[in-house]
């Protein structure tokens, strides 16, 4: 980390010589292509809400986790949002209903456990306000660390899986047919995205983490022609909108996570009006 | 559920032997003992009423759906491993708006390197290679979801040859294929069999093609009505009673 600080002393971006601004940096360096790669994933599955709903999943975990007394909450949480996705993949797998109406009974479900037991006895639901909104510009040296071993895991996963689960999510007939383990491989999809979400819900706050986990991938299906295309477009829209939007923050006052995100919508606006350059 | 390979009993050389076989889904049969050979390099037509159970049959026979009786492959002179099956699924299911070219899906298929960091020199040459069988080499940085309905089901064709399978099983290859573009699908599949010695199996709902391109022609409601030559089939009582008095269409 000295280094990294110790890099940006050099140049003459005010902004960049307080701490918290090259944690930020940082941070969303690591974070764009993460939810860049993911997001491509998430939306070619049309599992955008079930992202978020696993946002909301986690913060359940976290409140139960601090009920019940563990010094690190964040783990109660991953437990949680696995279980939670594990149960949603079964459910979903096992019913005719559709997997939004699913979703919104898992979701509603998770949030009400949530606030019960985060006002279990009169308990005050004001300390979890964090997880909903998050700051990025409170990140600190450790949740970087955790992020940068969550781009490295999701970087092999995506190298040795990225093919079969992109099959299974635009033919699962025909990506059954070829052999492939659809269940599995959705399966192992949902627990990645729990794990992934959860672990960064602490650090940066839901809001952000959903326009990221969507709106890259949505603004590169206007324009891109294949997957090359679609996964460059996806992180190349992350990384633009998340350094854009921390310098808004830093000279505006206002939250990087709304920010980041505004400029990620603008982004879709615009590759929406230039989608018929698209073949 | 059973699933053994070796010959079939009918004095043919059976490429698929289903015996007995029965599907349900919770207490409701879906299907109901059926028997049928599929002989080895011939094209078998299956047709029957909307709900009949058509699309269910194949889903057990690729191993999708759980069900009761005997499916067994064979090869001519082997009697060995688990069959490689073909299946090109009923067409309309790509979204649209999907940023996948042909040339992704075939990437998806048949690479280990993942398809969004683009295809490699040798990959492309083999995707053309599989479009050529074909005809269709123009088709491969087209996105699947653009594709017309007789394109995609080449497409389609050309990824269930590859690695060439024991057997070819299409669900409604025809339905959104324009009438030339049916002839032209039907005589490609029919020169792949000769050229392959390749046995098909294939649902539809258009029988205009069937006396000229099937070899049998299988009707089936939940369980099998009659099957034998096209023009026995089309022109039995069966039939008749299966599509006019439900108002099917011929």
């Amino acid at each position: 980390m000295s280094l990294w600080y110790a890099l940006w002393d050099f140049l003459p971006l005010e902004m960049l010589h307080w701490d918290f601004m090259k944690n930020a940096l940082l941070a969303l360096l690591l974070m764009a292509p993460l939810f860049g790669l993911l997001s491509t994933m998430i939306v070619t599955g049309r599992m955008s809400f079930f992202s978020d709903a696993l946002g909301h999943s986690a913060f359940t975990g976290i409140a139960i986790g601090a009920i019940c007394g563990l010094a690190a909450p964040t783990w109660a949480a991953v437990g949680f949002s696995v279980v939670f996705a594990l149960l949603f993949s079964y459910v979903r797998s096992r019913s005719n209903q559709a997997a939004d109406t699913l979703i919104g009974v898992f979701s509603s479900s998770a949030v009400a456990l949530g606030i019960f037991v985060a006002t279990l006895g009169g308990g005050s639901f004001t300390k979890y306000n964090k997880y909903l909104i998050g700051d990025i510009l409170s990140v600190t040296p450790g949740e970087i660390g955790m992020l940068a071993l969550v781009l490295a895991a999701v970087l092999v996963f995506w190298t040795l899986y990225a093919n079969r689960l992109t099959l299974t999510a635009i033919h699962p007939q025909l990506a059954s047919s070829r052999g492939i383990p659809v269940g599995l491989s959705q399966t192992l999809f949902v627990t990645a995205i729990a794990v992934v979400v959860t672990l960064s819900i602490s650090s940066v706050g839901l809001l952000i983490l959903n326009s990221l986990l969507v709106l890259p991938a949505a603004a590169a299906r206007n324009i891109a022609r294949n997957l090359r295309q679609y996964h460059g477009f996806s992180v190349l829209f992350a990384l633009a909108a998340g350094i854009a939007g921390l310098t808004v923050s830093y000279y505006s006052g206002c939250s990087a996570g709304a920010a980041i995100s505004l400029i990620l919508a603008l982004i879709f606006a615009v590759t929406f009006c230039l989608r018929k350059v698209r073949a | 559920m059973k699933l053994d390979i070796h010959g079939g009993s009918c004095g043919h050389s059976c490429c698929l032997r289903v015996e007995n076989l029965s599907v349900r889904i919770g207490a409701d049969p879906i299907l109901r003992d059926v028997n049928l050979h599929v002989h080895c390099g011939e094209l078998v037509a299956l047709i029957g009423p909307n709900g009949a159970g058509k699309s269910t049959f194949l889903k057990a026979v690729l191993g999708q759906r759980e069900y009761e009786g005997v499916i067994a492959f064979s090869e001519p002179g082997q009697r060995s491993k688990k069959p490689r099956i073909g299946y090109v699924p009923q067409s309309p299911a790509f979204d649209p708006s999907d940023p996948v070219s042909v040339a992704d899906l075939f990437a998806c298929c048949m690479s280990k390197r993942p398809a969004f960091l683009g295809l490699g020199k040798a990959m492309r040459q083999k995707v053309l290679e599989c479009l050529e069988r074909v005809h269709g080499e123009d088709l491969i940085d087209k996105r699947v979801g653009t594709l017309s309905g007789g394109e995609l089901q080449r497409v389609l064709l050309a990824l269930a040859l590859e690695p060439m399978p024991n057997i070819l099983i299409l669900d409604e290859p025809l339905s959104g294929v324009d009438v030339e573009g049916m002839e032209t699908l039907m005589d490609m599949l029919d020169e792949i069999r000769k050229t392959y010695d390749l046995s098909i199996l294939m649902t539809t709902h258009d029988f205009s093609m069937l006396p000229r391109y099937a070899d049998q022609v299988v009707l089936i409601d939940r369980t099998v009505l009659i099957q034998g030559k096209p023009e026995a089939v089309l022109n039995s009582a069966e039939f008749s009673r299966a599509f006019h008095m439900k108002g099917g269409s011929l």
